[in-house]
């Protein structure tokens, strides 16, 4: 395949496609256009070890420069694309010369989702997305220091973890009834309240936020039941926004995202889009999604090099994540959205090793394993081989999940 | 600076010299070799950086433990020189280390 593939956006979606191209058989110029000044980066260290400062710029690039020169992959970084001319195959680049494209790649992602607050604006107020956020955040970083996090999500509770290790005192502001509602099941968010509570994090739930106050700086977050919380440090995390505003005014489909098939085509077949960005249909869950995961921001890259190269691989990969907090490893397979039933392996209310497997009428859609592979690995086996499984057995932790699987059908 | 030798499930072999001190998985990632796709980037929680090394050389590395040790149980085409390449630190004891990456990486 010759001509010139343009990649916009340069993260996982993008870092992956690229060198998949190569691998894939594409000679012709392969150009990624990022607006961060920086190579590609892993962005879950971002709340985890590089927040803590254990790992350092270098340390989370996905791949050296030297790995993009030899696979002739170019780069034009610090740079924006404001507008896609389909008709004549050009990009506009804030500030540059139009860059002409035979296939275009939109590796575009998301973005923190703004809340619309009076104090937004103060300094030590902050969203939690890219390397500068991070960068703006560590300097507040001190010991002894009161942190508010806005959001008990996943990057709001890492967040907190690395706070709190970092000798903060750590108040978490959830305006559900519980943690990690969007995602997990009653029995998963209870482990972790207790968990966080364990380790001194304050998790209060059932509260909004009204406001940020302060002179000059956040002093203060002002809750929705009146209760003010001493703050230095803010740190807000309630979700994301997909950057659809590029295809969307290029006269692309989108939905709740860039709309594309099970090969990464967007509603121009000369356009693939993958990653946070895209609207797609599951295949293993039979329904139109958007997922904010490495998993299919790397696969789907994978299907949408195969569609440019002329060798199209459908993608219908396991959708799964993980995170860390504390010791606690998280992985998950599958999405639980939808469940019927479920089954919890381990103690809640002790240590820190539990497990849920999620059932939709007898068979497993997904599973929460903290600290426990086996739980993980073989539940992705359980929910790709569709399998019912004896929920009773399921449920006994004394049972191995090995056995499970041999006897599910 | 050990050099490593990946051989993917094909025969083709990947010859890659890498510093002490990085992950053996980032030694396949820096160098583009395929079948290391590594998506959770060293954390333990994906095994998509499984590797087999080759038997003489399983024993002369530090052992798996924890977390690896019970991932490995459950990995696809598991063997028993099977190892997550992102929790092996590379030395310069490493210098000629060859693994084989499994065909269900591709
Ligand atoms: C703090 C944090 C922790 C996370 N932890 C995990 C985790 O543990 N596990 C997990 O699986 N996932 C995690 N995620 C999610 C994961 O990082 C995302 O799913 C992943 O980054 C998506 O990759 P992407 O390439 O699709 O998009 P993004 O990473 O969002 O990258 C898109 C890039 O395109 C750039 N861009 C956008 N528009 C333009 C334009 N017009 N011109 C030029 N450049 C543009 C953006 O600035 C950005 O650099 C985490 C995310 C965050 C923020
Ligand atoms: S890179 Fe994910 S387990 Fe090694």
């Amino acid at each position: 395949m010759k001509g010139t593939c343009v990649i916009v956006g340069a993260s996982h979606a993008a870092a992956q496609l690229g060198p998949s191209l190569r691998e894939s058989g594409w000679e012709g110029r392969i150009i990624m256009i990022g607006d961060e000044p920086h190579l590609p980066y892993h962005r879950p260290p971002l709340s985890k070890e590089f927040l803590a400062g254990r790992k350092q710029l270098a340390d989370i690039r996905i791949r050296p420069e030297a790995a993009y020169r030899k696979a002739g992959i170019e780069f034009l970084l610090g740079r924006r694309v404001t507008a896609i001319d389909r008709e004549r195959k050009r990009v506009r680049i804030e500030g540059e010369d139009d860059l002409p494209y035979d296939v275009l790649a939109l590796t575009i992602g998301s973005r923190a989702r703004r809340v619309d607050l009076p104090g937004t604006g103060l300094p030590g107020v902050h969203y939690l997305r890219n390397i500068s956020d991070v960068d703006a955040i560590r300097p507040g970083i001190r010991s002894g220091a009161e942190a508010v996090i806005v959001g008990g999500g996943y990057i709001g509770l890492e967040t907190a973890a690395v706070l709190r290790a970092a000798g903060m005192r750590v108040t978490v502001v959830e305006m559900m009834d519980r943690v990690m509602q969007r995602v997990t099941a009653p029995d998963v968010s209870a482990f972790y309240t207790r968990v966080h509570r364990e380790e001194g994090v304050d998790i209060r739930c059932n509260i909004g936020v009204a406001g940020f106050e302060g002179h000059g700086r956040v002093e203060a977050v002002r809750c929705s039941d009146g209760t003010c919380l001493p703050a230095d440090l803010v740190i807000i995390g309630v979700g994301i926004v997909p950057n659809t505003e590029l295809a969307r005014a290029a006269g692309l489909k989108v939905e709740n995202g860039i709309v594309v098939d099970d090969f990464a085509r967007t509603s121009d077949a000369g356009i693939v889009a993958a990653g946070d960005c895209t609207w797609h249909q599951s295949a293993v869950y039979d329904r139109w999604l958007r997922l904010e995961s490495v998993q299919n921001a790397v696969d789907q890259a994978r299907a949408a090099a195969g569609t440019l190269c002329g060798k199209p691989a459908r993608y219908d990969a396991l959708p799964w994540f993980w995170s860390d907090q504390y010791d606690l490893k998280l992985q998950i397979a599958g999405l639980s959205q939808g469940y019927d039933e479920a089954v919890t392996r381990g103690d809640r209310d002790h240590g820190r090793s539990f497990a849920a497997i999620y059932l939709k009428a007898g068979r497993v859609i997904a599973v929460d394993a903290v600290n426990r592979p086996p739980e993980f690995m073989i539940g992705k086996k359980l929910i790709t081989g569709g399998h019912i499984v004896d929920r009773v057995r399921l449920a006994d932790a004394a049972v191995a999940m090995r056995d499970l699987l041999t006897a599910a059908k | 600076m050990p050099r490593i030798t990946f051989i993917a499930a094909d025969g083709t072999r990947t010859d890659v010299q890498a510093a002490n001190g990085l992950s053996l998985m980032q030694a396949a990632v820096n160098n583009t070799v395929p079948g290391i796709v590594a998506e959770c980037g060293g954390a333990c929680s994906c095994a998509t950086c499984h590797v087999h090394v080759q038997p003489d050389w399983y024993s002369r590395l530090p052992a798996p433990e924890g977390m690896e040790k019970e991932m490995l149980e459950f990995v696809m085409e598991p063997q028993p020189t099977s190892r997550l390449s992102c929790q092996i630190k590379l030395s310069d004891g490493m210098d000629g280390l060859v693994v084989h990456t499994p065909k269900s990486q591709y």
